[in-house]
């Protein structure tokens, strides 16, 4: 007899004649009291890539005439297997095991709610921390700084890394989508420089931030810069691990490009208003730009520039002078 | 293009889950976005569409709960509804506003299989 599905040998004949039983157990064949016989494939494709809570399922056969046969298959498999039944047979079949699942247990529905409940960003926002906490535990002051494409970002990185003079020891990471352009310019200073290019990316991630910060070397003590790509919308969502977010808005531009882009004024904690040795020339309103930047932001701290003239350069440099005296400290704080 | 790196977030978040849930495919997908997280809800859904191309949300449903702006008056002392990042109080013109609510970007819940 057969063990998987207890049909005799010997018994079976078809139109009288004896039915040689070859059981290739892919698929099935049946003799039923009747004398009818037969076959169906079971195209059980068991990929095993995870077990499942029911560890047998049944399938139920029930024939019009009244005849029924179950099968019991003992083991755990995964929801993905393939569970085709192309019965060849006339006999109405109720079957309980079609389900997406191949399954069937009482009162219970194959689809289930998954509660998630995780920030989008929350993968990002975790690197982000990763990288707050490396940087607060070697004493780094690290700025990422955003703008518009052609605000001066890069020139006043190169102008303020000549002012400091090497009294501070810094390191930049520059974003662009191509070209090491801007790397190049920062290296010329003497300073260690690092290019991201994001490809068809518009933003600086934390993910690649933590991967350059591991091949720079940083100096324990020292000031990072991160120069995001030139963008006011995308960087403003992506937490770096930063301790500040400085944003960039020239005077070239419009006085409302706080009001358009409210998410990136909102999230820097300064404004630096660049390019301010041309204001003669222009009909900027520079009071009014502030006062757009703080109707965003009301905390937002701003502060007056030119890469150009050096007007508010010092102002500029004393800020991060005393970031890092805060990085430094708090690291010796939090060391002990 | 940054509802792009949100949709393949929302995407890493399932497939995440997949592995500890055991689940092989994703029906519905019910997201939590706040009217001033700077997400286009159109385009979110048009970015969804092409991120889970061949992935186990493929042809998922998008639902998408839009939560409303609330930010905090500090001259009226109390919540109120905004509309945009940078409006004013609706009460008293106030700009001395602190956004309290509406900023949310979520995966709430799916219904997997």
């Amino acid at each position: 007899m057969c063990n998987v599905c207890g049909c005799g040998a010997g018994e079976t004949t078809i139109d009288g004649k004896a039915v040689e039983h070859e059981h290739s157990h892919g698929g099935h064949f049946h003799v039923h009291a009747d004398g009818t016989a037969h076959d169906h494939d079971h195209a059980h494709d068991h990929e095993h890539s995870h077990e499942h809570m029911q560890a047998q399922h049944m399938h139920y056969h029930l024939h019009e005439d009244g005849s029924s046969h179950d099968h019991v298959h003992d083991h755990l498999h995964g929801h993905d297997h393939q569970h085709e039944h192309p019965h060849t047979h006339t006999h109405s079949t109720a079957h309980y095991g079609l389900g997406p699942a191949g399954a069937h247990a009482p009162g219970m529905s194959q689809s289930r709610m998954v509660k998630i409940e995780q920030d989008i960003l929350s993968k990002n926002d975790g690197y982000a921390n990763d990288n707050r906490a490396w940087l607060a535990a070697h004493g780094i002051f690290a700025l990422n700084l955003v703008s518009s494409p052609g605000s001066g970002k890069t020139t006043l990185l190169v102008k303020s890394i000549t002012a400091l003079n090497g009294s501070l020891p810094l390191a930049v990471i520059e974003g662009d989508q191509q070209t090491d352009n801007d790397a190049a310019r920062i290296r010329a200073t003497g300073a260690p420089a690092l290019q991201i290019n994001t490809g068809k990316g518009c933003h600086l991630d934390a993910f690649m931030v933590g991967k350059a910060i591991q091949q720079l070397g940083l100096h324990d003590d020292s000031l990072l810069l991160i120069e995001n790509v030139g963008n006011l919308v995308c960087p403003a969502s992506f937490d770096l691990g930063e301790a500040h977010k400085v944003a960039i808005l020239s005077v070239t531009e419009g006085e409302d490009k706080p009001l358009k882009y409210p998410d990136m004024f909102r999230a820097a904690d300064v404004m630096l208003l660049n390019k301010c040795d041309l204001l003669p020339y222009l009909t900027f309103d520079a009071d009014l730009a502030v006062a757009n930047a703080r109707r965003v932001n009301p905390d937002i701290q701003v502060i007056r520039i030119s890469a150009t003239s050096g007007e508010g350069m010092d102002e500029w440099l004393d800020w991060i002078r005393a970031g890092c005296k805060k990085a430094v400290a708090r690291k010796t704080i939090d060391g002990r | 293009m940054h509802e792009m790196s949100l949709a393949e977030g929302v995407l890493q978040l399932i497939e995440d889950s997949a592995k500890t849930q055991n689940f092989s495919r994703v029906k519905t997908v019910w997201l939590e976005i706040g009217q001033l997280a700077g997400v286009e809800v159109e385009a979110m859904k048009f970015c969804f569409d092409a991120v889970v191309n061949d992935s186990i949300a493929e042809g998922a449903q998008l639902v998408i709960i839009e939560t409303p702006g609330q930010a905090w008056c500090l001259h009226c002392a109390e919540v109120v509804n905004v509309q945009a990042l940078y409006d004013a109080c609706p009460k008293c013109g106030s700009h001395q506003v602190q956004v309290t609510g509406g900023n949310e970007m979520r995966v709430k819940e799916l219904d997997v299989e």
